[in-house]
């Protein structure tokens, strides 16, 4: 452990910890836009700038260790030029257009020139403009909005384990891109989405849906067993966009299924009801017609009290005529343990038989 | 009678780019002719020697008949036939091609120690560098010493990095021996990206062995097995000539297992960089060579700690692995004694721009700036007036002529606002506009920045236009103030190196030559007559002759007049070529 004042309070932290880190302990807020505390140091956007006593020049805090003793102080005069200078810059390669942005209000710059005022720039110059090739349904990429954070890489790197993105050319010219300057060709898992400070990389899902009067509901992903948190962004009872926090058991990490599967809650094809088989046994139906009219000419919708004794009732009658073991029961890796659980049980005790299984093995 | 004659060519780049290889060639088919035909007894053979420096005069030719040198300069295939007739057999130079004593003047005052070799030596052959002394001192650091006798001598001679920054050679290699590991690595940084240099190119191309044998015994200091030497892919010489240092090395037995019959083993390899400069920082270069993108990271770990592939690290530059041989058998008091308190030894220095001699130095630390420029450099061309001295590459800074007095070391040079940098040198005379000099090496280090962080990645961009702005005569109140705030942010502010130095052309220049910033703002004029928008031609009636000579070289026809009668310039169409004020003979153009 090593212990280190921080604006003349003291804080005690594990060894191999960051100024910023050790700040973040004591809530001492620090400006950063390239930091993110599950990716690698990084050290781009300059903007945590701290004055360490005895040191000659400022360092980045995001990329110092703690020493014991070290004096830090977190915000001066001088500091805070220096911020607002480096912001200056920033914004001077920016669109501005937070007007029509779809991260205005919830955009990690927009913040920032909001709390240091900068409206006017002395450094207005040459901008970076791109063609956009966003031919993806996932994710709208307006690099021109981009500060080269570079955690879109970093995430993609270190946590997906994909690489699909990296920087390409230099100086002012830097650009996030997919090889070759092509399309974004990649999983979809979308966490660049997420991690992304400003409005460069947005969902498509979600364009022009709102950015004001949300609700937001904690829940669980229903499609695995993984059991990701979620939450849900719902605007006049329509669930518009769905994200997951970084405290979460997941640490906010999500798949392509989690973050953009979603449109299936208010699918007219989506099925809310229990169905019963219509067409006679010995009659084929035409399982190429999977519109839900077309099933609905092979099947009758019923309410859960009919479709479950409906089930109880054929059970029995073919446990009664056939025994237990010729009834087998399968169930699936995308319900949560609790479930599988359950379902062993029930066709162990109730129906009497060892015949269960699923695809991921019990 | 037998005599000993060799004829040596310069095969550095600057020879082999003036014709080195033909002089060469023609030299061998002489050779063999006369073997034929005259009957002399003579021994005779010619050697490629690697870059001697003197570049403005080549292709350089040494005769040597019975150890009495004499050199020639600019030789050309044509001539070689004529000394070979003259001085060959029958023992008289050709006075009219001797280099002359600017060729003495310009190598007494220049201490070699890394340069001792290059040009005398055949650098394709160890045999060569052998019979100098060669891998003496990596045998005898292998056999005879441990590794923290090594660190010991490294760290008493006072050696300090030549990559640009000046660390203490010997205390990042005793970081190194401290450092635990089962894997640890030592790399050379051949990258060389300033623009124009070609020192640690030279010692590559003329002396490479110099450079392996230097690996060696830093590996068997630091204890690492394994090397890499990190060298641009557009010194295609440079990666021959170490590549075949290295085949030879390992057949002799000087690196691989058990090098020299010892229990110690080192493999060395080749990497070639794409040539971005910033990969010549010491962590882009590592993350350049582990496959990623070149771009510098944060200094959490050193790199002695945490380096190439995360394990323990020792990087060095080319130059500084060279003097390494020459400590070990000399002895560290003898290194120390040549430089300052501070720093010891000497360094090679690339000396170009507007002096007489031009070419590569090497000269004792401490030596003043004007020692460098008018002893060695022969002073200012033509005639004209100094003005500064670039020193440090891109990222240097300009010092004026009031401070030639100052020491060259790596503090005094930072004092004066400059920085040492790898030992770019560029003398700028009186026609040079110090704001239009700013802009061009800005231009530079602004397009290079990785972009990874704000301040360089803008804030030199930013710059650039502030200073495109003054030169085209759009400069503003204020413009000053805010290239000068913008210089120190960057300074202030940037992850490494480039960032940090970046500035350094427009801080010294706005310290020592602000009163160009302010004439080309104020008075929308360029004192040197050099930044294009701001300058005006005009003919002066007296002196026109009328002799049309201007108007035919006009290329925008804005020249008017007849015969004999004095011409005029329309203002509207003058494109600002400068083509008549070249042309005319009677200097009836003045330019302003
Ligand atoms: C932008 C930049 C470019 C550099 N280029 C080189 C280079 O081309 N060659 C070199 O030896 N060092 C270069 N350096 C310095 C290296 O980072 C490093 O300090 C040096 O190679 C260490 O070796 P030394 O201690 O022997 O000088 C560069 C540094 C920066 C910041
Ligand atoms: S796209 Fe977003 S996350 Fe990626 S570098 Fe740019 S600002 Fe950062
Ligand atoms: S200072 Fe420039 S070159 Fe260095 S890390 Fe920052 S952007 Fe890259
Ligand atoms: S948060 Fe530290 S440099 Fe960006």
């Amino acid at each position: 452990m090593v212990t280190l004042k921080i604006d003349g309070k003291k804080v005690t932290v594990r060894k191999l910890s960051t100024i910023l880190d050790a700040a973040r302990k004591l809530d001492i807020p620090i400006p950063t836009l390239c930091h993110h505390p599950e990716l690698s140091p990084y050290g781009g956007c300059r903007l945590c700038l701290v004055e360490i006593k005895g040191s000659p020049k400022p360092v980045a805090s995001c990329t110092t260790f703690a020493k014991d003793g070290m004096e830090v102080i977190t915000t001066s005069p001088h500091l805070e030029k220096l911020r607002r200078t480096t912001l200056e810059l920033l914004l001077s390669d920016h669109p501005n257009d937070c007007m029509v942005c779809e991260r205005a209000g919830d955009c990690k710059l927009q913040e920032l020139a909001y709390f240091y005022g900068i409206r006017e720039n002395r450094f207005i110059g040459e901008r970076r403009s791109y063609k956009k090739i966003d031919n993806n349904p996932f994710i709208n990429r307006d690099m021109e909005k981009c500060i080269l954070c570079g955690q879109c890489v970093r995430v993609c790197n270190e946590i997906q384990g994909v690489g699909a993105i990296d920087f390409a050319y230099r100086g002012l010219k830097t650009v996030i891109s997919p090889p070759f300057e092509k399309d974004l060709n990649c999983e979809f898992c979308g966490q660049c989405v997420a991690v992304c400070p400003t409005g460069a990389l947005t969902g498509k899902m979600w364009a022009n849906k709102g950015r004001q009067k949300f609700k937001e509901v904690e829940t669980i992903c229903p499609y695995c067993g993984c059991g990701c948190n979620i939450t849900l962004h719902i605007r006049r009872n329509k669930v518009v966009r769905v994200s997951s926090k970084e405290d979460s058991i997941n640490g906010g990490w999500l798949c392509a299924k989690g973050r953009f599967g979603f449109s299936f809650i208010d699918h007219p094809d989506r099925l809310k009801k229990p169905l019963i088989r219509i067409v006679p046994k010995n009659q084929e139906f035409d399982s190429s017609e999977t519109k839900k009219q077309d099933l609905l000419k092979n099947f009758k919708e019923v309410e859960w009290d009919e479709a479950l004794n409906y089930i109880v009732t054929k059970l029995k009658e073919i446990k009664d005529r056939h025994g237990a073991d010729s009834i087998g029961g399968f169930s699936s890796a995308r319900c949560t343990n609790e479930e599988n659980y359950i379902f062993q049980k029930f066709m162990r005790a109730v129906i009497g038989t060892n015949n269960v299984d699923h695809c991921a093995r019990y | 009678m037998e005599k000993n004659i060799i004829i040596k060519v310069c095969m550095g780049t600057g020879g082999v780019a003036s014709g080195g290889e033909e002089v060469l060639e023609k030299f061998k088919e002489m050779i063999t002719k006369s073997g034929l035909n005259v009957k002399i007894d003579t021994k005779c053979n010619a050697q490629k020697v690697g870059c001697r420096g003197f570049c403005s005069k080549d292709v350089l030719v040494d005769v040597i008949v019975d150890d009495v040198k004499t050199t020639y300069k600019h030789i050309k295939p044509d001539m070689v036939e004529k000394i070979f007739n003259e001085h060959i057999i029958n023992g008289v130079p050709v006075n009219e091609w001797l280099a002359g004593s600017e060729y003495n003047d310009f190598h007494n005052k220049q201490t070699k120690v890394v340069l001792s070799h290059c040009g005398d030596i055949d650098p394709e052959d160890i045999d060569s560098y052998i019979a100098v002394g060669g891998y003496n001192a990596a045998r005898k650091a292998i056999l005879e010493m441990s590794s923290e006798e090594i660190v010991s001598i490294i760290k008493n001679s006072n050696l300090r990095g030549r990559g640009g920054a000046g660390f203490p050679t010997g205390l990042k290699w005793e970081l190194g021996l401290r450092i635990k590991s089962d894997v640890k690595y030592v790399i050379c940084n051949g990258d060389e990206g300033d623009p124009g240099a070609f020192m640690d190119r030279s010692v590559m191309e003329g002396d490479p062995h110099s450079v392996i044998e230097g690996m060696i015994i830093c590996a068997k200091a630091t204890q690492s097995n394994y090397g890499y030497i990190y060298v641009r892919a557009e010194y295609p010489l440079a990666v021959k000539r170490l590549q075949m240092g290295i085949d030879q090395c390992y057949t002799r037995g000087f690196l691989g297992q058990n090098i020299f019959g010892s229990d110690f083993s080192f493999d060395l390899k080749i990497f070639q960089g794409a040539g971005a400069f910033v990969c010549g920082e010491a962590t882009a270069l590592m993350r350049s060579i582990e496959g990623k993108r070149g771009m510098p990271s944060p200094k959490l770990w050193r790199s002695a700690e945490r380096g190439l592939w995360e394990k323990p690290t020792v990087l060095n530059n080319v130059e500084t692995f060279a003097n390494v041989p020459k400590i070990i058998l000399n002895g560290a008091n003898w290194y120390r004694k040549l430089g300052t308190d501070r720093s010891g030894g000497t360094k090679v220095f690339s000396l170009s721009g507007k002096v007489k001699n031009t070419g590569l130095v090497e000269v004792p630390l401490g030596i003043t700036l004007r020692e460098i420029i008018y002893d060695i450099g022969g002073g200012i061309e033509g005639g004209k007036d100094f003005k500064a001295i670039q020193t440090g590459g891109p990222s240097g800074g300009c010092i004026p002529a009031e401070l030639l007095d100052t020491e060259v070391d790596y503090e005094s040079l930072a004092h004066a606002g400059s920085i040492m940098g790898s030992g770019g040198m560029v003398v700028l005379d009186e026609n040079t506009c110090m704001v239009n000099t700013a802009k061009f090496f800005l231009e530079f280090t602004q397009a290079e920045s990785c972009g990874k962080c704000t301040p360089c990645r803008i804030g030199t961009k930013r710059m650039l236009e502030i200073l495109e702005r003054i030169t085209s005569g759009k400069g503003k109140e204020g413009d000053i103030e805010l290239l000068e705030e913008l210089g120190n942010h960057i300074r202030a502010t940037s992850l490494c190196g480039l960032g940090m130095t970046a500035a350094n052309p427009v801080l010294s220049t706005l310290k020592y030559f602000r009163d160009e910033y302010i004439a080309h703002i104020k008075e929308k004029k360029c004192p040197a007559a050099v930044c294009r928008d701001l300058i005006t031609f005009t003919i002066i009636e007296e002196k026109c002759k009328g002799c049309g000579s201007c108007k035919r070289v006009c290329p925008s026809d804005a020249i008017r007049g007849t015969r004999k009668s004095p011409h005029r310039i329309d203002k509207e169409l003058c494109i600002k070529c400068g083509s008549c004020f070249d042309a005319c003979k009677f200097k009836a153009i003045l330019k302003v």
